[in-house]
């Protein structure tokens, strides 16, 4: 009896311990008191589609993301709450005071799920595939920032030597960068720079994501994987830090058709809907599990910038000036979102311009000054494409309307299939096309680097030696307001002086989210790492 | 009879190979391309995937070392589905579709069969007119009307069966309502079919012979009505067996089937060239088969078809 005692003192002071050396902001992320130790750890969300893989290089979507989030961790991870970086496989780093170099300090129990520990050659074995273009990694470009990258990815280097990630020995990572990017940490902690285990990936080629093969490093490995059916996630034995993973089960859910899904939550079948079908969301809105953020990601209208009417600034800005944001974002989606006549969401911290505010009048003077209107030539009739959706459709009708009562202007709506649209945005086959984008990051850049004259995804023919030149000056700007000013010079160009862009609101997140999910936190991301989430009843 | 499915069995692969061909090139030359996505693809990484897809070389290339590849009975790998051949993917999908469509098709059979049969042997009353309503009703209703209508009662409602999931012939429970769904616009023609089929027979002389003769009705009605009264309806199972047991898009969202019917439609808008193929060859296959065996199914049941072959021997 008195060794049964003096063991439980020892594991309780072990435990205390333990408890002691955490953290503050991760000893906040774990479960309190003990009701979630009552409840049955498996948690059950519905992800929307199939994943396309599972490999973290080669991934592009969300869906696939949450899942390989959950199967592999980076050097860095991001804090669900306040997408500060934290220590991953790297129990630490540093920078260099010119910001150039970084170290990082691999822990020694980082292991693989087969057992095998984690190291700084994986790092560089990753990286050097995601970077190989036979890989074809559509992300590789977030790898950029590190010195010869660019280069190597593009085949102008042949040597992976000469770009910047050494390992000098197993436990340390070394990185040099190109120039001083403060949004750095950020992208060491997307999952195109995971580490990937290229002898598993040599071995079975692009089966290696399947759930016989799959080797990770993450808090949950793959057990199960029916495909549009469901894939099972359960505790990895070999993880690091599996003490602080309270899930022991995860399903995912693949289920496409949104009412349904949301059926099957209303059915206590799900913990968490991320995506509702627009045409329940009031429905939604009056549930108690009903979630609402603001996103990083913008809905805007591109122009055609090559082709009249729209090769005239003044004729961009007076259809800005005739767009009442309001009516569209209070009458027709009704989610909360943030009507915008700025381009760029919260990102880093990041204040917006104010951009061009409704104001009828100024819209036909400036069209007048453009030479349309009653002394002028008449407006010719112009085409608004959009891919096929309802929302999409409702937004440009209720948009056409507008520019119609206000301006004059015939708009004719056409819409087609995603690929179709994708080709004739791409050709500049278009006058004004709908259009939105996602940040990759959390930082301006990943809004205003996409305006580059001759950027890939400009898709809007206009370009502007300015805004190159303030795009230059911010990516070697090492002070954070300085270069947040940068970006609002460059703000202005997009949304008050030269309008490529029509801004229109700032997406939300809206989502349910079932009450006895724990250590889920509203952020810009929409980032809900599974390794943090607990149930309790 | 014999030399006619010979004929039949040996025009089946050219019917094929053109099919194959016109999709390819339709496909390839439909707008759009399987790689383009909302953000940019470098120009690098475009040239590797579509090397990696051998969609760098010239189309007529491209076609040939398909048919190459055909003839080995590799179909190449999901351009959208990265590690998974296509082959792979039919063979996951096309049981779980056969057997939704086999049980909607064994429903849509009995419920057709009874209702077209009691509207014709009550025609003009109200019994006829009820039959002929619920058909019209279930010919109009979309699928994705009935489905989700379906869930709400069964599943949402009463609590009697699963929303949606599939867990294959393993728990059949999953498959009631959608096989009820799929079943229902094809119970309807059949229904239809079998009315006026058997409206047809019922006024033959061998059926007047047959009552003549003292037969019980219920003996007229199974034994020699039934039989020409199916001969419509066998024609139009063909097509109906070949569309019904390859999936059905609508059907396999609602209710969260991993069947082929989604793969068809999903593969078109996504430009999945490979996987396009793989699924027009084997709906093509399908329609090919069971049509050549509705056309002898036709000639086992209706002693004329045989005897005038037999004759013209």
């Amino acid at each position: 009896m008195r060794q049964l005692v003096m063991i439980l003192i020892m594991l309780w002071i072990a435990n205390s311990a333990a408890a002691a050396e955490l953290p503050a902001w991760k000893a906040r992320l774990l479960p309190e008191g003990d009701a979630w130790r009552e409840t049955e750890q498996h948690f059950v969300f519905n992800n929307g589609t199939e994943p396309e893989t599972l490999d973290p290089a080669l991934i592009t979507g969300v869906p696939e993301s949450r899942i390989v989030d959950a199967l592999f961790e980076g050097l860095i991870s991001l804090d669900p709450e306040t997408l500060e970086p934290r220590p991953g496989v790297a129990a630490s780093w540093s920078i260099s005071a010119d910001q150039l170099s970084y170290t990082f300090n691999l822990r020694a129990n980082a292991k693989w799920s087969d057992g095998s520990p984690v190291t700084s050659q994986d790092f560089m074995a990753s990286w050097e595939r995601v970077l190989t273009p036979t890989t074809a990694a559509a992300y590789a470009y977030q790898l950029y920032p590190v010195k010869n990258a660019e280069a190597f990815n593009r085949g102008d280097i042949a040597e992976f030597a000469e770009v910047g990630a050494t390992a000098p020995d197993a436990r340390t990572f070394v990185v040099t960068l190109e120039r001083p990017c403060p949004y750095f940490l950020d992208l060491v902690a997307f999952h195109t720079l995971f580490p990937t285990p290229t002898a598993v990936i040599k071995q079975h080629g692009d089966r290696w994501v399947r759930k016989d093969n799959i080797v990770n490093n993450g808090p949950f490995v793959l057990s199960e994987w029916l495909p549009e059916q469901r894939i099972e996630l359960t505790g990895n034995p070999h993880y690091w830090d599996r003490k602080h993973v309270t899930l022991k089960k995860i399903t995912v859910s693949p289920q496409t058709e949104l009412n349904v899904a949301f059926n099957l939550f209303k059915k206590k079948q799900l913990h968490w809907l991320p995506a509702l079908p627009l045409a329940r969301i009031e429905e939604a809105q009056r549930d108690p599990d009903y979630y609402v953020m603001p996103y990083l990601g913008v809905y805007f209208y591109r122009f055609n910038c090559t082709k009249p009417p729209f090769n005239d600034a003044r004729v961009r800005q007076a259809f800005a000036l005739a767009t009442n944001r309001e009516l569209i974002t209070s009458h027709i989606l009704k989610g909360g979102q943030e009507p915008a006549t700025w381009f760029c969401p919260p990102a880093g911290g990041y204040k917006h311009v104010a951009g061009l505010a409704y104001d009828p009048e100024k819209a036909v003077a400036l069209l007048a000054e453009a030479g349309y209107g009653q002394n002028g030539k008449p407006f010719p009739e112009v085409e608004l494409l959009y891919n096929t959706s309802e929302g999409h459709k409702a937004v440009a009708e209720a948009l056409s309307q507008q520019w119609k009562n206000n301006l004059g202007a015939q708009i004719s709506l056409h819409n087609s299939e995603w690929k179709v649209f994708l080709s004739d945005m791409n050709q500049l086959n278009y006058q004004i096309a709908r259009s939105s984008w996602i940040g990759d990051y959390n930082d301006p850049n990943t809004f205003f680097d996409m305006w580059v004259s001759d950027g890939g995804n400009n898709r809007t023919g206009w370009s502007s030696k300015p805004y190159d030149e303030l795009l230059q000056q911010a990516a070697n700007e090492p002070d954070k307001a300085t270069r947040f000013a940068l970006f609002q010079d460059m703000e202005r160009i997009l949304v008050e002086q030269e309008m490529p862009i029509l801004p229109l609101y700032i997406y939300v997140n809206q989502g349910l989210l079932a009450e006895q999910v724990l250590g889920w936190y509203d952020n810009v991301r929409d980032y809900h790492p599974l390794k943090y989430i607990w149930l309790e009843r | 009879m014999a030399r006619y499915a010979m004929v039949r069995l040996l025009q089946a692969p050219v019917v094929l190979l053109v099919l194959i061909t016109i999709s390819f090139f339709l496909i390839r030359f439909a707008p759009g391309n399987p790689f383009s996505g909302d953000r940019n693809v470098d120009p690098q990484v475009m040239a590797a995937l579509e090397a990696k897809y051998r969609l760098d070389r010239p189309l007529a290339v491209q076609y040939g070392c398909f048919l190459a590849d055909l003839a080995k009975g590799d179909l190449g790998p999901s351009i959208k589905h990265k590690g998974h051949s296509v082959t792979e993917i039919i063979a996951r999908a096309l049981p779980a579709s056969m057997l939704l469509g086999g049980l909607a098709l064994c429903l849509a059979l009995g419920m057709g069969l009874i209702l077209g049969t009691i509207a014709a042997l009550h025609q003009n009353s109200a019994r006829d007119v009820g039959a002929m309503l619920l058909a019209v009703i279930g010919i109009s209703l979309p699928t994705f009307v009935i489905g989700p209508m379906l869930q709400i009662l069964f599943a949402m409602k009463l609590d009697w069966l699963p929303l949606t999931g599939y867990e294959g012939i393993r728990a059949p429970v999953y498959l009631i309502l959608p096989a009820l769904t799929l079943a229902f616009p094809f119970a309807a023609r059949i229904a239809r079919l079998a009315r006026a089929g058997m409206l047809e027979v019922l006024q033959q002389d061998y059926i007047r012979t047959a009552r003549a003769k003292g037969l019980p009705e219920r003996i007229v009605i199974l034994r020699h009505a039934l039989r020409g009264a199916l001969m419509p309806v066998v024609s139009y199972l063909g097509p109906a067996i070949a569309s019904v047991t390859t999936g059905s898009l609508v059907v396999e969202m609602i209710f969260g089937i991993p069947g082929l019917g989604s793969k068809f439609v999903e593969s078109a808008l996504n430009r999945d060239f490979t996987l396009v193929i793989g699924t027009v060859i084997v709906y093509g296959t399908f329609i090919v088969i069971c049509n050549l065996i509705a056309d002898l199914a036709y000639g086992l049941l209706d002693p004329r078809v045989r005897f005038q072959e037999a004759g013209n021997a």
